[in-house]
């Protein structure tokens, strides 16, 4: 439909709209997080949800304390090697659809506390991220920008076709591997379906010798 | 003021004799529990709703943060302590501070010491009235006096960012004073913010104090005894809240609390209300407090100028620096052999030693009880596991 025609309808109070944006209109707007917070980044979750950022105005306020009614994991926080096996397992207790927000340095890459043998580098590791917000910890305005970016990214998914969202493909998995500990690490260190290294490539000029010896 | 729950008969407190009838249930809450503040899990073992056993499990947020302070020079450690008490950036930059101070034996400026007074202060505001307002949250009042409390912290935070460029992560100390000094209209906004956070006071004790619900669920809830609790090494507003008389900021009179005149709230039961009003009372002595210390700012010097920023060694030795931080006494130990890297970093966190006689508190309660119990020892994981 022209949507000069469909703005002119709207004017005269008529709403012409099709299955597929009613459906992500509903489901954008009411994203219901789950309530569960890790480290420092945790207090700025909790501040976006008072009274000066209010994240009510997107519809995004009412935090579940059960995985099983909440549609968005925010993991905000340091993932430490003990923890990661109870952030996938409340993930895989989520219903589809559901999205993951990840807060902050840590979740990302395991951020200022990397070198540490006790943390984990970066939840994608094990969970598939929707949205990366970097900082440490991440501005309330970050996680606002971070939800908007989110609901952008719900009212694209097309209802049918090969980019079909994931709850909508039966092919698709819902659940990942929870991780154990073994010898030396979690076993396994990541999920070959969910991460895969970044690839570096390092190509050096004809004449730089610089890099060798 | 009257106890209006009893405490249950010594006879709930051992395990129900097997006649059939009842069996323990075993309760994991955590570490992804709505009141655990954060991801601490304990094990409860109940005898119908009736708390038996209660086993706390850390090490969720284990991010070692002694280890690489031990790799990491003397400096590039104060950014790591931020993320310790992640509510109290500042103060406990200061307690890193103050110990390398000691083991080096570097003098602070006058100006800076007031202006770690000021942030300090500021920082327990913040800190003290979040607690009141979780605490309020773990009751069920769910929303308004954790609102009220969050619009005074943010006034506190835009205080913070206009000096430190930082909302939480401030890193504002340096060893021998502090990073930044004021930017013009500080001072008079700080003034005004302080100015105004009576009023706040008024509105939230007029909200709770004598409110029925609070009385009832708190009075006579989580008594902790004098005896244990010095014997466990409680401190802060939790030891306070059992009459004891032990506040650093008056016994070791670190940097210039000797200057400032301000009264010690003390407890009388020991309970859950106790340590709420303690902690309301205690902002009204931190008020005062900012007040002097705003008044008195002299001019002068923020950074110790004879004090090395880079290549900093200090001689070898070994030192702890102590402070009275929003949640009881934060030290650091360092062992120095003569190199930038400390050889031993360790922090002796308040938040743990107060937490671990949560289980002779929340003996022979409910499970409603043992939420509010630890609501108010007022926990954060960063600094229990570190």
């Amino acid at each position: 439909m022209d949507e000069g025609l469909k703005s002119e309808l709207s004017k005269q109070g008529v709403v012409a709209t099709n299955l597929q944006e009613l459906y992500n209109w509903g489901r954008r707007n009411s994203i219901w997080p789950l309530n569960f917070g890790l480290a420092c980044c945790a207090i700025e979750m909790i501040a976006s949800t008072m009274a000066r950022y209010d994240m009510a105005r997107f519809g995004a306020e009412v935090f579940r304390p059960s995985p099983r009614q909440a549609d968005l994991m925010i993991v905000a926080g340091t993932i430490t090697k003990k923890m990661a096996p109870q952030v996938v397992r409340l993930y895989n207790q989520m219903p589809e659809p559901k999205y993951v927000i990840s807060m902050g340095a840590c979740a990302i890459s395991g951020g200022p506390f990397k070198q540490g043998y006790n943390v984990l580098k970066g939840i994608d590791r094990y969970i598939p991220v929707d949205i990366y917000i970097p900082g440490c910890p991440p501005r309330p305005e970050a996680l606002i920008d971070a939800l908007m970016a989110l609901q952008r990214k719900i009212d694209a998914q097309q209802l049918t076709g090969d980019s079909r969202p994931r709850h909508l493909n039966a092919d698709e998995p819902s659940e990942f591997t929870v991780p154990k500990f073994g010898a030396h690490d979690l076993e396994p260190p990541q999920n070959p379906v969910v991460w895969h290294a970044p690839l570096v490539q390092i190509a050096l000029a004809e004449d730089d010798d610089s890099g060798t010896a | 003021m009257t106890t209006l729950a009893e405490a249950p008969p010594k006879s709930t407190l051992s395990p129900s004799a097997s006649n059939g009838d009842t069996q323990l249930l075993e309760v994991s809450m955590g570490p992804q529990h709505p009141s655990t503040h954060g991801v601490f899990r304990m094990d409860v073992s109940l005898d119908g709703e009736t708390v038996v056993k209660l086993k706390p499990i850390f090490g969720y947020l284990h991010r070692n943060h002694e280890k690489i302070a031990e790799n990491e020079t003397y400096l590039g450690s104060m950014p790591y302590t931020d993320r310790l008490d992640y509510f109290c950036s500042i103060t406990n930059n200061w307690a890193y501070a103050l110990s390398v101070e000691t083991l080096a034996g570097i003098v602070v400026p006058e100006r800076a010491e007031y202006l770690r007074v000021i942030t300090a202060e500021l920082t327990r505001l913040q800190n003290h009235t979040c607690l009141a307002g979780f605490l309020m949250q773990d009751m069920g009042a769910s929303g308004t006096p954790l609102m009220y409390a969050f619009r005074e912290r943010e006034k506190i935070l835009d205080l913070f960012e206009s000096l430190t460029g930082a909302r939480m992560m401030c890193n504002y100390m340096r060893f021998g004073g502090c990073r930044v000094d004021l930017p013009a209209g500080w001072l008079e906004q700080a003034k005004t913010v302080v100015a105004a956070f009576p009023k706040f006071l008024d509105e939230f004790e007029a909200l709770l104090n004598g409110n029925e619900i609070l009385m009832a669920r708190t009075q006579g809830v989580g008594v902790l005894s004098k005896e244990l609790a010095i014997n466990a090494g409680v401190t802060g507003p939790m030891l306070r809240a059992s009459g004891v008389n032990y506040d650093l900021r008056k016994v070791d009179k670190y940097g210039i609390y000797d200057r400032f005149q301000f009264r010690i709230p003390l407890g009388d039961h020991g309970d859950v209300y106790d340590r709420y009003m303690i902690r309301v009372l205690e902002m009204r002595e931190s008020v005062k407090i900012l007040e002097q210390a705003m008044r008195d700012l002299p001019e002068g010097l923020i950074q110790d100028p004879k004090t090395k920023v880079r290549n900093f060694k200090p001689k070898p030795g070994e030192a702890y620096g102590r402070i009275e931080s929003p949640k009881g006494e934060l030290g650091f130990y360092l062992v120095s052999d003569g190199t930038p890297r400390p050889y031993r970093f360790r922090v002796r966190p308040p938040s743990l030693i107060n937490l671990t006689i949560l289980e002779d508190m929340c003996l022979g309660r409910n499970v409603a009880d043992v939420v509010i119990i630890l609501g108010s020892v007022d926990i954060v994981m960063g600094e229990v596991d570190r």
